[in-house]
């Protein structure tokens, strides 16, 4: 008999007793009708918890808080699927300003490539407030999941329609298969005495920029 | 489809590797208790870890829902679990991974083994998980030639500190700063010599070891905290990014799952993913959760293997009163809020399981008649502390209570001399089936008087009731039961007038 | 109200004052106390260590005992005890495959109450100074023993009692949802354990200052007494029951006269 066939044996021989499940009570909170101001507000003071930086800005103003946050930076990489608007501002274009490198699934950046670039930037799925999680699915706006990981500073952009209250209304909206990365905050750490630490080995700096006309 | 299985079903498998005490509690217990250094770690790490619990558990105003739910969705994927697996397996094969199945611990460790070798890497990088712990990985793949690196933080300093993990969550909540910090100096390659014991500072030197080997590692290994049956989802629950980086970076990643850890749909995360962190680490999340469905194109390890195992759980399924210890999706709520696991730690109870969750898994996957686990289930006080943590409703002290007597049967059967305590309970179970019997016996109580002498306290006892009088007096008995002055002397008191017209 | 008093087995040998504690406030509130006579023991002993066979006997001799239909209710000065009756008993009846016995067992849990369950959720007792008379004026600490806290759910209904007390002055006790480590024969098998947990309690008692540690249930107060005895600790335990059937004429004794007494 082989491992598969006889550990389902084994497990059908544990159930002879036929055990018969209750049925699933979903009296927790599914649905939330809270407005989209105080949304913002939440996530905000939900990821400053956790030591990520957040800007909320409309649309036009990306371009500004962006280039103030790579201020100082060699080159920062961005997934093929994010447009070019967000990077039309002077400093950003001008000689001398940080190096874009685009990485896409079909012409990727090396490991080594992302290892020295100063940050990355991405856009993001669906948030939740509540809980201060940022969830990444992978798709052209937000790249390879190694992306967001390898650099050492991470921007996301968070449009304010994507945020939603609690985790029932944004698991909703996922699609299961995708590979997915929910961030809630920088890389963080409790092993030494129970502290909060940030900063392990993914990024340790993160920053919201919430858009609140998207 | 499962297959209709005629005759006999097969006898419970026990599961083997880390899951064994040594010795027994009370001894390896008494040993722990006398580490003052280690009492006051853990004191402080489990009262941090609680405070912080109860602070984010108190924000959720559907808290008990989602355990209502939690335990309800647990319950059903152990009554469905043969065509949960399958499901999973379809859906996990159909895009790409691969699934192994392992009976125990050993043909486990024989099928990791055999897909690190296909690979011809020399080393592998690990994800915390328990999984591993239970089946002994790391140490069999060293006697295979092949070195592996634990790369969450607690479990580098366990490994470098050629120590055992404590506890399922933080597994060197036994080590302080200042500890760790000593690990370091003198473990850690190229390591700075001005470390200090700042937690930051710590967390940055395992960042600078670990780094090169994530930029360079082909094979990872991984634990899972949920597989979703209906998309064949993975789901590894972490903080650091290390779990990330192993996850994302190499070209081969295997992961070792246990039987019971599925979930039916995607959509039981959201009940899943709301109780596991604050129980866990008292956070309203945490910081990393990735999801992988067998292979995604161009994203990832495109050589993906999961390794189902059984090493026991079947037997606890079986176990019709115990099952649902299987239910547990290794939170540590229990062991933090345990007054007998904040004194003695994880080490005093052997299995990679501690807490009052480990001292009902492991004897149910071992056998209550493992003489190594059979003092296990008696590591508790029964103060129920744990049932009210425990975010899937696990009812470990009524579990424990069922272990006992599994044991205290397990141990008639075989025809032993009573033991002290045997008798005592032969005894008491004639004083206490008959109010005749416990009046008769309770003539006696002025010769119990007698032995308390002018300082009316008893301060010694021989035999087992010694252990009682080791560290506490007993008071000197009255001169005679209730049941004597009830028989004797009551005279019904007189109703007062009651103030205020309440009822 | 007609009301069957559970002594339970350890107040009825070692603590007669605590039960006779118990009669006579039901009595101040002009209810019958009846006193079944074949009661022995709950076999929360046996049950919790494992010995189910031999438990099967005690609860068998408690549903003797409190089958009969001349009680309304049943008392007893004991949350563990309580909890044994309501949800232990079944279980061992189940277990046993004895569905008379469950049903009995059953019915009988749905009408036993703990002390201070009975007296608020069912007698509406609210301030024990005023309706009961209590008057006890000394400074006090509280144990909220485990079974009576997180099986029976009794929340804070000793602790709002003793404080309506008249004269008392109740001081909170640090940690006071901890076991005390007692656990029926856990102090035996686990005397190490135990006696740590024992220690801290003792420890926190101590901190609050005050001479006395009120609890409701018997066993741990024999657990906590025997360990501030032996620790030479200047404060005593005493039950909740006998606090509240303490008046100005017929007063309970003071912390400083019950140290080398019996406890509880």
């Amino acid at each position: 008999m082989s491992a598969r066939e006889e550990i389902l044996a084994r497990i059908t021989g544990a159930l002879a007793d036929s055990p018969v499940a209750r049925p699933v009570p979903r009296g927790y909170l599914r649905a939330s009708d809270t407005s989209t101001a105080r949304l913002i507000e939440l996530l905000t003071d939900r990821l400053a918890d956790y030591k990520a930086h957040v800007d909320v800005v409309a649309s036009a103003g990306v371009p500004g808080i962006l280039a103030g946050l790579l201020a100082g930076a060699e080159s920062y990489v961005v997934p093929s699927g994010l447009p070019d608007d967000w990077f039309a501002h002077p400093a950003l274009e001008a000689d001398g300003a940080p190096r874009r490198l685009r990485d896409d699934v079909s012409c990727p950046l090396s490991v080594a490539e992302l290892d020295r670039a100063s940050a990355v930037i991405t856009a993001s799925a669906v948030s939740v407030a509540e809980s201060g999680t940022i969830m990444l699915d992978g798709s052209p706006a937000q790249g390879r999941r190694v992306i967001s990981l390898v650099p050492d500073h991470h921007v996301c952009l968070v449009p304010a329609s994507s945020i939603v209250h609690i985790l029932p209304e944004a698991v909703a909206r996922l699609d299961g298969t995708r590979a997915m990365t929910w961030i809630s905050g920088p890389s963080a750490t409790s092993d030494i005495e129970l502290e909060r630490v940030e900063g392990v080995h993914g990024p340790r700096r993160l920053d919201v920029i919430i858009i609140t006309d998207k | 489809m499962s297959k209709v299985f005629i005759g006999m079903p097969p006898l419970p498998a026990f599961g083997s590797g880390n899951l064994n005490l040594t010795e027994p509690f009370p001894r390896a217990a008494a040993r722990e208790l006398g580490n003052q250094q280690l009492r006051s770690n853990l004191r402080h790490a489990t009262h941090t870890i609680r405070d912080k619990r109860l602070k984010v558990v108190a924000e959720l105003p559907d808290w008990e829902e989602l355990r209502d739910a939690g335990s309800a969705i647990k319950e059903s994927v152990m009554a469905d679990l043969p065509a949960l697996l399958e499901r999973f397996e379809a859906n996990f094969t159909a895009r790409g991974g691969k699934v192994h199945w392992a009976r125990d611990a050993a043909e486990a460790n024989a099928i990791i083994t055999e897909l690190v070798r296909a690979t011809g890497a020399q080393e592998v990088v690990k994800v915390k998980s328990m999984a591993t712990q239970e089946i002994g990985l790391n140490e069999h793949l060293e006697t295979e030639g092949i070195a592996a690196f634990e790369t969450d933080l607690a479990e580098l300093i366990v490994q470098l500190g050629h120590d055992k993990p404590s506890h399922i969550l933080v597994p060197a909540i036994h080590k302080n700063r200042t500890q760790v910090r000593d690990i370091f100096l003198a473990e850690m390659p190229g390591v700075d010599p001005d470390l200090t014991n700042d937690p930051a500072m710590l967390a940055g030197a395992a960042r600078s070891y670990l780094r090169s080997k994530f930029l360079t590692a082909r094979v990872a290994i991984s634990g899972a905290n949920f597989g979703i049956a209906d998309s064949g989802t993975l789901a590894v629950v972490e903080s650091e990014g290390n779990g990330r980086m192993c996850l994302t970076l190499p070209e081969t990643l295997i992961t070792v799952m246990g039987i019971e850890k599925l979930l039916p749909t995607f959509a039981d995360l959201e009940v899943f993913m709301a109780l596991l962190p604050r129980s866990s680490t008292g956070e309203r999340m945490n910081p990393y959760t990735s999801l992988w469905t067998g292979v995604t194109a161009g994203d990832g390890p495109q050589d993906v293997h999961l390794v189902l195992l059984d090493n026991g759980r079947s037997a606890a399924l079986a176990d019709e009163m115990g099952r649902s210890a299987l239910h547990c999706i290794r939170c540590s709520a229990c062991m933090n809020v345990c007054p007998v696991y904040e004194r003695t730690g994880g080490h005093a109870y052997g299995s990679t399981y501690p807490g009052p969750i480990g001292a009902i898994l492991s004897p149910l996957m071992t056998g209550i008649e493992a003489e190594e686990n059979n003092s296990l289930p008696y590591a508790s006080s029964l103060c129920g502390a744990c049932f009210d943590a425990c975010p899937v409703k696990i009812n470990i002290p009524e579990i424990l209570v069922h272990l006992r007597g599994k044991d205290v049967d397990s141990r008639r059967g075989r025809m032993k001399p009573p033991s002290q305590m045997d008798l005592l309970m032969k005894g008491a179970q004639w004083a206490f089936s008959s109010g005749t019997h416990l009046g008769l016996l309770e003539k006696g109580l002025p010769l119990g008087r007698l032995a308390a002498g002018r300082s009316k306290k008893i301060k010694h006892l021989p035999g087992l009731a010694a252990r009682w009088t080791d560290s506490r007096d007993i008071p000197a008995p009255p001169p005679a039961s209730f049941r004597d002055w009830w028989a004797k002397e009551h005279v019904p008191e007189a109703p007062i007038t009651q103030q205020g017209g309440e009822a | 109200m007609r009301i069957a008093l559970f002594a339970t087995c350890i107040v009825d040998a070692m603590y007669p004052q605590t039960a006779q504690a118990t009669v006579r406030i039901l009595e101040r509130l002009g209810h019958e106390i009846i006193f079944p006579a074949g009661q022995a023991c709950c076999g929360q002993m046996h049950i919790n260590s494992g010995y189910l066979d031999e438990a099967k006997p005690v609860v068998e001799n408690h549903a003797r005992a409190f089958g009969a239909d001349d009680y309304d209710v049943a008392v007893a000065p004991s949350g563990s005890c309580v909890a044994s009756v309501k949800h232990q008993h079944p279980m061992i009846a189940r277990r046993y495959g004895d569905a008379g016995l469950e049903e009995r067992t059953t019915a009988i849990g749905a009408r036993t109450y703990e002390l201070s369950q009975l007296l608020t959720d069912v007698l509406g007792i609210t301030d024990a100074a005023a309706q009961l008379g209590s008057h006890y004026p000394h400074q006090v600490t509280y144990h909220s023993s485990c079974h009576g806290m997180r099986l029976l759910k009794l929340e804070d209904r000793q602790l709002d009692l003793l404080r309506s007390v008249g004269g008392i002055e109740v001081t909170e006790l640090p940690e006071a949802d901890q076991c005390c480590g007692f656990g029926g024969t856990f102090a035996l098998k686990n005397a190490e354990v135990s006696s740590a947990m024992l220690a801290d309690k003792v420890r926190n008692i101590e901190s609050t200052g005050a001479g006395l540690c009120a609890g409701g249930d018997a066993s741990c107060l024999l657990h906590i007494g025997g360990g501030l005895s032996r620790s030479g600790s200047p404060a005593t335990t005493l039950h909740l029951a006998r606090i509240l059937a303490s008046t100005m004429q017929d007063p309970a004794p003071a912390p400083e006269s019950l140290r080398s007494g019996a406890r509880a």
